[in-house]
């Protein structure tokens, strides 16, 4: 995975459920199927209501109609990032978008497991409430090694928390690499 | 020897180790894991692509498939979605399955006609119980949030995506961060106007919507030795409501005897808190001076009491779902609804298909019913209630058809889990979370009501559920 990830930011509030980040009416789509799998790109984050969507103003789309990718590669959240489901179709879907990451205050568990063990996105964790510090279409930086993100826009950088226990298995790309590396199943 | 929670011994005991602490990460083996025709087609998928074309899962009668969420839709991409999972039944040899069989060619699909005829359960954390796969002292994964509902019958149950389920399918191992363990105490009798349900919201209002992220959630107290085990149920249900990874209760008669019912496999251990076991967090509530409560769109921490909300004015109301569509819950509702009208529309969708059975034969005292009696359905029915068949329905919207599902930005009081926006349909809908007591008062006037307005005295369940 890249180690910089440059961009404009998608900024969104607190508690962004899964059913905001992609609503259980495309669920049926199966994200195994090639030519399904590009569906969650083209509704994520389409649940998110219109006010909150793009912050601070709102009323902006993550991905444009009829798109199947976003022009955003950095999405900013506050608290409880990806609460609700387990639906593993939340982090696909913001990835399948063309996002690389998300920073946020911290994130509900079981969608932290899925970006990870999955190797979707990278979930970052600030330190510091971004949510008012960096507006939707501001270029930002996010610089893995040196754990910070900058907002070109502003430019003001902010420290991001080292990511622990999850980065070897983020390092491998996910937890099947990972058991591969370490041995814990048959390296295919 | 270290003092560990009932969690934590779980954990260790999966592991292979004598102790745990909470923040270790510990691989553990799973005893179960469950999906469904949501994310059983990913998790095939996965599987399949990780493990190779001709694998086979780690054990065969250890995976357990129920098709539950998008069964009565025309939708035809949910009609395949079934389609892979009774291939990957039959290419695997699968034992448990529970196949929704009259989902057959195109079209909305027409329901079962007798809920005793038909292999098709309805929604996976109410049938996994009564299908004899949970025990305590066990390990269950299942692809969906809500898989912490097996809580109640004191083992460690919790959600997960469909990597880590594939992960699961192919190794029998997951691995886990051990929780601390947040203890909620609940003294005295449950009284007659409260369910469960008025318990976990004050609970989730209490800690936030993220207040338990990464801890378990233990449910302690005579109050909840008086609940019945479906009313526990309830509770360990909405644990991940407020981020936690998994709820418990302990483990008593009641369980004991449900689950020896049930299940055919022998080897299962009762664990429990040591004495003097750490908690992170503990706070104590006295069920007497509690309060019928509801949780006030868009959040379920957003608690209110039903009284303070009595000038809300609602359009629908819904009874089901794995949170409020147990046949405790049907009873509860009944017992408001009984010779009365409904004064809104009013949805119910039995939990299971046997919720559905045991409302078709048992009377408002969950006894079966005698000549003359009516049953908890017909009593619904009575009332003005369209009655659907069992599934997850509109609990989590669902496609456009889906029975109940909010299509229009209306306000609705609800027995399910969850009122984020657009949860059950519409982004602009407004869904208060209730018990059942609640939904059927307020279903009775249109507006959020208190259902002390209406329970005289203690309402009976019987044997319903556990029989």
């Amino acid at each position: 995975m890249s180690q910089i990830i440059t961009g404009p930011a998608f900024v969104l509030g607190d508690d962004v459920d899964t059913d905001q980040i992609i609503p259980a009416e495309y669920l049926s789509y199966n994200p195994s199927d090639a030519s399904e799998r590009k569906y969650f790109g083209m509704y994520a984050l389409s649940g998110v209501p219109r006010s909150q969507s793009g912050l601070p103003g709102g009323g902006q789309r993550f991905v444009e109609e009829g798109q199947y990718k976003t022009k955003y590669a950095i999405v900013i959240g506050g608290k409880n990032f990806g609460c609700g489901s387990s639906r593993e179709h939340a982090p696909l879907a913001i990835a399948e978008a063309g996002a690389k990451v998300v920073v946020a205050e911290f994130y509900a568990r079981i969608f932290y497991r899925n970006c990870v063990n999955g190797g979707y996105l990278l979930p970052c964790e600030t330190t510091q409430r971004l949510v008012h510090e960096v507006r939707t279409g501001d270029q930002c930086a996010v610089d893995i090694a040196s754990a910070t993100l900058t907002n070109k826009t502003t430019g003001k950088t902010y420290t991001l928390r080292p990511l622990g226990d999850a980065k070897p298995i983020i390092d491998a790309g996910g937890i099947f690499p990972y058991a591969r590396q370490t041995g814990m199943i048959k390296a295919g | 020897m270290a003092r560990m929670t009932l969690t934590e011994k779980i954990m260790a005991r999966h592991a292979g180790r004598p102790s745990v602490e909470p923040g270790e990460n510990v691989w553990v083996g799973v005893d179960i894991l469950m999906t469904h025709d949501v994310c059983g087609p990913g998790t095939i998928g996965i599987f399949k692509e990780e493990f190779g074309p001709a694998a086979k899962v780690w054990d065969k009668d250890r995976v357990v498939i129920i098709p539950d969420h998008y069964i009565f839709t025309a939708e035809e991409k949910c009609h395949r979605n079934i389609q892979i999972l009774r291939d990957f039944v039959k290419e695997q040899g699968l034992r448990y399955y529970y196949d929704a069989d009259f989902v057959q060619g195109s079209g909305m699909p027409s329901p079962y006609r007798d809920p005793n005829k038909t292999n098709y359960k309805g929604v996976c954390h109410k049938a996994l119980p009564e299908e004899g796969h949970v025990r305590p002292g066990e390990i269950l994964l299942g692809t969906d949030s809500h898989t912490c509902t097996a809580g109640a019958f004191g083992q460690f149950a919790t959600g997960v995506g469909n990597t880590d389920a594939a992960f699961a399918m192919g190794t029998g191992k997951t691995w886990l961060k051990v929780p601390p363990t947040m203890k909620f105490t609940f003294h005295g009798r449950i009284p007659p106007y409260l369910t469960a349900k008025d318990l976990i919201l004050a609970v989730i209002g209490q800690i936030s919507v993220s207040g338990a992220t990464y801890k378990t959630m233990y449910f302690a107290g005579e109050g909840i030795a008086s609940l019945t085990l479906e009313d526990r149920m309830t509770l360990t249900n909405m644990a991940i409501e407020a981020g936690g990874k998994n709820g418990v209760c302990d483990v008593d008669e009641k369980t004991l005897a449900y689950v020896r019912k049930r299940s055919t496999r022998p080897n299962w251990e009762v664990l429990k808190d040591d004495p003097g076991c750490a908690y992170c967090y503990e706070h104590a509530w006295d069920l007497a001076t509690m309060e019928p409560m509801v949780a006030k769109p868009h959040s379920p921490d957003n608690k209110d009491t039903a009284r303070n909300c009595r000038d809300v004015k609602l359009d629908r109301a819904y009874i089901g779902s794995c949170t409020g569509g147990k046949i405790t819950d049907m009873i509860f509702a009944a017992t408001i609804l009984q010779g009365k009208q409904v004064k809104i529309p009013t949805y119910v969708v039995p939990g299971s298909t046997e919720v559905h059975s045991d409302m078709l034969k048992l009377n408002l005292k969950g006894q079966p019913k005698q000549a003359g009696q009516k049953s908890v359905y017909e009593v619904l029915q009575d009332a003005g209630c369209q009655i659907g068949p069992s599934g997850c329905a509109a609990c989590l919207g669902g496609p456009s058809d889906t029975f109940g599902r909010l299509n229009e930005p209306i306000a609705c009081i609800s027995t399910t889990n969850r009122n984020f926006p657009g949860r059950m349909g519409h982004k602009d809908a407004g869904v208060y979370l209730a018990s059942p007591l609640t939904v059927a008062a307020s279903a009775l006037t249109g507006f959020v009501t208190d259902p002390r307005d209406y329970v005289s005295g203690p309402i009976e369940t019987g044997l319903a559920g556990v029989a």
